[in-house]
């Protein structure tokens, strides 16, 4: 008996793996021939980007795929010219479900399928597994969302991001609860998430920096939806104000349930609890907390971009499709500086450039972190999430004040348009 | 000494909710001594289908009082719930009640998989906002708050035990639920449908479940579709730590690891801080000064307790607080 | 009677097929796109994975939900020895045994206290102590820094034997050879040496030993089996894969972090395991396979399907396989409890009705 079920075994075995590349094939090559079969005054220059498109956040990956999809076809409607020949962009686009092993996965597929850059990924998480693959590769990549300070700090000469770091987001909204709130005692909790922590970790530091009495960290989980132990425990303490690193979804219940408790601190939060969806969790509880976004807020976005955005999708853009959008032009740009879509040559041109865009001026630092990103200050008003601060190299200033300062170039939306932020209203932003 | 109070009264809340849960996990085992593992499902599913119910009733400005719209959640998450419950006997259960004990819970895991991803269809896969329609009093013990909502769940949860224990110990259909538990054979050759038993058993637990998922979104104002699986494990543990197929010890379980979990996460904290520790002290002395406090275990640990205990009670007393069956079979 | 004895040609002609056709098949997948090796390596992790869950859960007839954690301890065994983290950079021969070595431990730790426990009771303190790993590890990284907490570890070194790096692609005689492909093969080599081990362990004295305590506890004891002692040791082997599996997936992947050693992975390997046929070696290769292979061939069958169907995307692909990892649990339970491949010796049991 023993032969038998050997050989019908390893037949199955292989007939899987076969059967698992027979049915890729056709697909792989339907998209491989264009790049050879174009004549030479047709150029067609793949640029890939990476996002999760199933799972919880898949709304976010379309967001920031997106982005990037408008950029290309507003590039290849430009009409664009690399060394003689006229090129069009193509977006290979991939779907790495938030998890790193498939975003190594997909990220070999684009090495496979020759692009010449990389937009994503979206979570730190991917990001940072996947950028070794594309440094092998030689790829510049940039990413929209990954603000974990770790994937700047590998030495990669290829990757960038044009959105703030966490150390970047932290301090900004530490330095405003700083100046408005003048705290004695601070709590801080986190979700134990890679987000969470780490943003919770930059805000603790800049208190503590600033001599505000911080308290023993305090943590969930990114399913906590019971704080009364914890939160009982921070009353007795009385803190001025409470931050928390980590998501909407338990963020909400921390606040209604603080506010149960009569805990009168005021409570302050990172991106991923600065939605709408916060007052929907906490109901009158949240009114009059505070939370920062990294970069500026969609709204103060380009007006182009913004226009562009909502005619080619019907629908407004969400978190961080401003980011993808711009780092797709940095590609473009890059190449029709360098006059080539070769990575080798356009690679250094894109360490030194400065792009107007529509999250504003971009330049990278030597580790290919923006330069001098900003942030943003929300407040919850009447249940919905209102700007009301931009924090750009330490300064303060308000919606209004930057959008006139000329930054963004063109006029930014006025803070009435908040449509933007109804879209992200069932749309907790998880673990970047 | 309020904040003590404090997380008591949080403990007794949690410790209802679980209570509730692991009567399901001891009425289940104790007729058919195996663990309904996809009960925290049915958990969630009471939950979501009182959101549905809720949220429509709630936002058409109905003038319907707030009362009854969420009796009318409860009074259709129970039903469904039940139907889940006997679901969940027929398929995972009753066909493999002669297999080997590993089946049917592979089944069951199989169940709470399908469950939970059928439950992302039909309700998405985000946090969903339970509509907070009831006002929420808070009222002042010692200087510790206890909200309307705490006062209903605690007395809600004494009255559904007082219900059930009523109905298993002086009902005909309690007699047979318990002849069922002490022997099925014997029992049937008695007369008790064991079957109609067995499915019975599964519906009312499914029914204190419903109940239970109604009070964790009424409570913390949220649901989600992965919600039941944490709760279902934390109620099973109470479950063992009881006694699992004694009802009182279920009771007396749920609560007490609500109460671990409120002053574990509670004071750990201060327990572990090793600054305090006289032994330690030098040691960290360095980290001490700059920071004041040098914590081992925080509250991030409140989650493993459940389990810890789950543990310590399969290992020093495998019958549990009150339990009088021994767990050989187990 | 096999055909090794009755047609020896024929057999060996047809070992010799598939060794050349496993040693072809990296480079052929390179052809399609070296995705495709990186996916069959982590194909091949999983068969590992489920062969040493196999041996709990297969031999032994011990539920484990919390296999993954050996997984982990491997995986972070690995990280932290060969990685700027702790500034060590040990060769992965040594590293490797060290995993394995560790993820025994944690075996013997789980198994020490619940070795009186059954069934249910077993499956749930088993997936307790998967959490409380990953728990322990997400949160290891106060007061003092061991794991680098959720963040996870990066920069993990990759294979190397003195000159030859498992990482970058070299031509060796004109043939591309990938950094996947290189992994490849040292994975096949791994997974060859597994397989023998697996099957000889069946057929030893401890595989029947483990055969007996799965049938009837009660009666391989009074047969002179020192039951706790040969459960110990299920537990500690199948750990053991587990730990080796880990560190080469940290080396793979060149990252970890605690986000991929969640309950979903041992309900995966649970769901290979008993889909390809409890206590058959072949048949757990088996499941391994079609379920690390299915997901992707929904993601290239799914989309666009509904797309055609209906127009708009109804289900996630990954909402999908998860309810067919669900639906595959029931349905085999139901239907086939044995698994799609059984072992013969399962096939009886299942079938009979031995037991009330």
């Amino acid at each position: 008996m023993r032969f038998p079920v050997k050989t019908i075994s390893l037949a199955v075995v292989s007939a899987l793996l076969v059967f698992g590349c027979g049915k890729e094939a056709p697909k792989q090559q339907a998209a491989a021939p264009q790049t050879p079969a174009a004549p030479p005054p047709l150029m067609v220059v793949k640029i890939g980007h990476v996002g999760p498109l199933t799972g919880g956040i898949a709304h976010l990956g379309k967001d920031n795929e997106n982005g990037a999809l408008l950029a290309i076809d507003e590039a290849n409607a430009a009409g664009i010219s690399l060394d003689g020949k006229k090129v069009t962009f193509e977006l290979v686009r991939e779907d790495d479900q938030a998890d790193p092993k498939i975003g190594n996965t997909v990220a070999q597929k684009l090495v496979d399928a020759k692009v010449v850059g990389v937009v994503g990924h979206l979570n730190s998480g991917t990001t940072i597994p996947a950028s070794s693959i594309y440094n092998q590769a030689g790829l510049p990549m940039i990413s929209g969302s990954a603000t974990n300070p770790a994937l700047t700090q590998q030495g990669f000469k290829n990757v960038f991001r044009v959105v703030g770091r966490d150390d970047q987001q932290g301090p900004a909204v530490a330095d405003y609860l700083i100046g408005q709130f003048k705290p004695k005692t601070a709590a801080v909790i986190d979700d134990a998430t890679p987000y969470g922590e780490g943003l919770a970790n930059e805000v603790e530091k800049k208190l503590k920096e600033a001599g505000v009495k911080v308290l023993p960290r305090e943590k969930g989980t990114d399913k906590t939806i019971d704080w009364k132990a914890v939160l009982t425990k921070i009353k007795g303490k009385k803190p001025d104000v409470v931050f928390y690193g980590g998501m909407d979804a338990t963020g909400g219940p921390l606040l209604k349930q603080a506010r149960e408790l009569k805990i009168a601190a005021t409570f302050s939060f990172g991106d991923g609890g600065c939605t709408d969806k916060m007052a929907e969790l906490a109901g009158a509880a949240a009114e009059g907390m505070v939370c920062s976004q990294a970069g500026i807020p969609v709204q103060a976005a380009g007006r182009k971009f913004l226009d562009g955005y909502k005619a080619a999708f019907k629908i407004d853009p969400i978190l961080y499709a401003p980011f993808t959008y711009d780092a797709t032009h940095l590609l473009i740009a890059a190449m029709k500086k360098a006059d080539s879509s070769d990575p080798a040559k356009y690679l250094p041109v894109l360490a030194t450039i400065s792009h107007d865009g529509a999250s504003g001026n971009i330049q990278f630092d030597d580790k290919g972190d923006r330069k001098d990103a900003e942030m943003t200050i929300f407040a919850m008003k009447g249940g919905k999430i209102a700007p009301i601060a931009i924090i750009k190299s330490g300064k303060s200033m308000t919606v209004d004040e930057y959008a006139s300062a000329g930054a963004a170039a063109q006029p930014a939306a006025a803070p009435a348009a908040m449509s933007g932020m109804g879209g992200m209203a069932g749309a907790p932003a998880e673990k970047k | 000494m309020d904040i003590f109070i404090q997380q008591v009264i949080n403990g007794l809340t949690t410790g209802s909710v679980y209570a509730l849960v692991a009567l399901g996990y001891t009425m289940v085992y104790g007729v058919i001594q195996l663990i309904n593992f996809a009960h925290g499902e049915v958990v969630m599913i009471g939950a979501m289908v009182a959101f549905s119910v809720i949220t429509a009733l709630a936002g058409t400005a109905s003038p319907l009082p707030p009362a009854v719209i969420l009796l009318a959640g409860v009074a259709a998450a129970i039903p469904a719930c039940m139907a889940i419950g006997y679901l969940l006997e027929r398929v995972a259960y009753r066909p493999l009640r002669h297999a080997p004990r590993l089946a049917p819970l592979i089944t069951a895991i199989g169940m709470s998989i399908i469950l939970q991803h059928l439950a992302l269809l039909v309700w998405s896969r985000n946090p969903l906002a339970f509509p907070q329609i009831v006002d929420n009093p808070v009222f002042s013990i010692g200087g510790a708050a206890i909200t309307g909502v705490q006062i209903a769940i605690i007395l809600l949860s004494v009255v559904l035990m007082a219900l059930l224990t009523w109905f298993v110990y002086r009902t005909r259909f309690g007699i047979a639920i318990r002849a069922t538990a002490e022997n099925v054979h014997v029992a049937s050759l008695m007369g008790v449908d064991a079957n109609r038993v067995i499915a019975a058993t599964f519906i009312i637990a499914a029914a204190l479940a419903a109940v239970a998922g109604v009070m964790v979104g009424t409570y913390y104002g949220i649901t989600h579709y992965t919600m039941g699986f944490m709760l279902g494990l934390k109620a099973f543990s109470a479950a063992v730590l009881g006694g699992i197929g004694n009802l009182a010890g279920a009771m007396l379980g749920g609560i007490l690891l609500g109460l671990v979990e409120a002053l574990g996460a509670g004071y750990i904290g201060e327990l572990t801080d090793m600054c305090k520790w006289p032994l330690m002290k030098e040691v960290v002395a360095e980290r001490c000064a700059a920071d004041g406090h040098l914590v081992l275990m925080g509250s991030n640990y409140q989650d493993v307790f459940a389990f810890l205990v789950l543990i310590a009670v399969l290992v020093f007393r495998p019958s549990g607080l009150l339990g009088e069956r021994v767990s050989e079979r187990a | 009677m096999n055909l090794r004895d009755k047609q020896p040609a024929l057999y060996w002609c047809g070992v010799a097929l598939v060794a050349i056709a496993l040693i072809a098949l990296p480079l052929v997948l390179t052809l399609v796109g070296t995705a495709w090796v990186r996916i069959t390596n982590l194909a091949i992790l999983f068969i590992f994975l489920a062969l040493g869950l196999n041996i709990v859960v297969g031999f032994a007839g011990l539920l484990d939900l919390g296999y993954i954690a050996f997984y982990a301890v491997g995986a972070y065994v690995y990280a932290l020895l060969a990685s700027p983290h702790f500034g060590l950079h040990l060769p992965f021969w040594i590293i490797l045994p060290i995993g394995a070595f560790f993820a025994c431990v944690a075996g013997a730790l789980l198994g020490a206290p619940t070795l009186r426990l059954r069934g249910d009771y077993l499956a749930i303190v088993t997936l307790g102590f998967g959490e409380i790993v990953r728990i322990l590890v997400n949160n290891l990284s106060s007061p003092f820094n061991i794991t680098n907490g959720p963040k996870g570890i990066t920069r993990i070194d990759p294979f190397r034997i003195g000159e030859l790096e498992f990482y970058n692609s070299d031509t060796w005689m004109g043939i591309l050879f990938t950094g996947p492909a290189k992994y490849y093969y040292i994975l096949l080599l791994i997974l060859m040496a597994v397989i023998v081990i697996n099957l000889r362990l069946q057929q030893s004295r401890i595989g029947r030993a483990w055969v007996a305590i799965r049938e009837d506890e009660i009666a391989a004891k009074s047969c002179g089996i020192n039951t706790r002692n040969v459960k110990l040791l299920a537990f500690a082997m199948g750990a053991s894969f587990g730990g080796i599996a880990g560190g080469m997936f940290s080396a793979i992947q060149g990252f970890v972090s605690p986000e991929s050693f969640i309950l979903h992975e041992s309900i995966m390997v649970l769901s290979m395991v008993v889909l390809g046929g409890m206590g058959n070696v072949w048949g757990v290769i088996a499941g391994a396979l079609l379920l690390s292979f299915v997901p992707e061939l929904l993601r290239y069958t799914v989309e666009p399907a509904q797309q055609a169907l209906f127009g708009r995307m109804l289900i996630d692909p990954e909402v999908l396989r998860m309810l067919i990892f669900g639906a595959a649990l029931v349905l085999t339970m139901r239907f086939r409890p044995a698994g799609l491949w059984p072992e013969s010796r399962h096939r009886q049991e299942f079938s009979g009705e031995h037991r009330s």
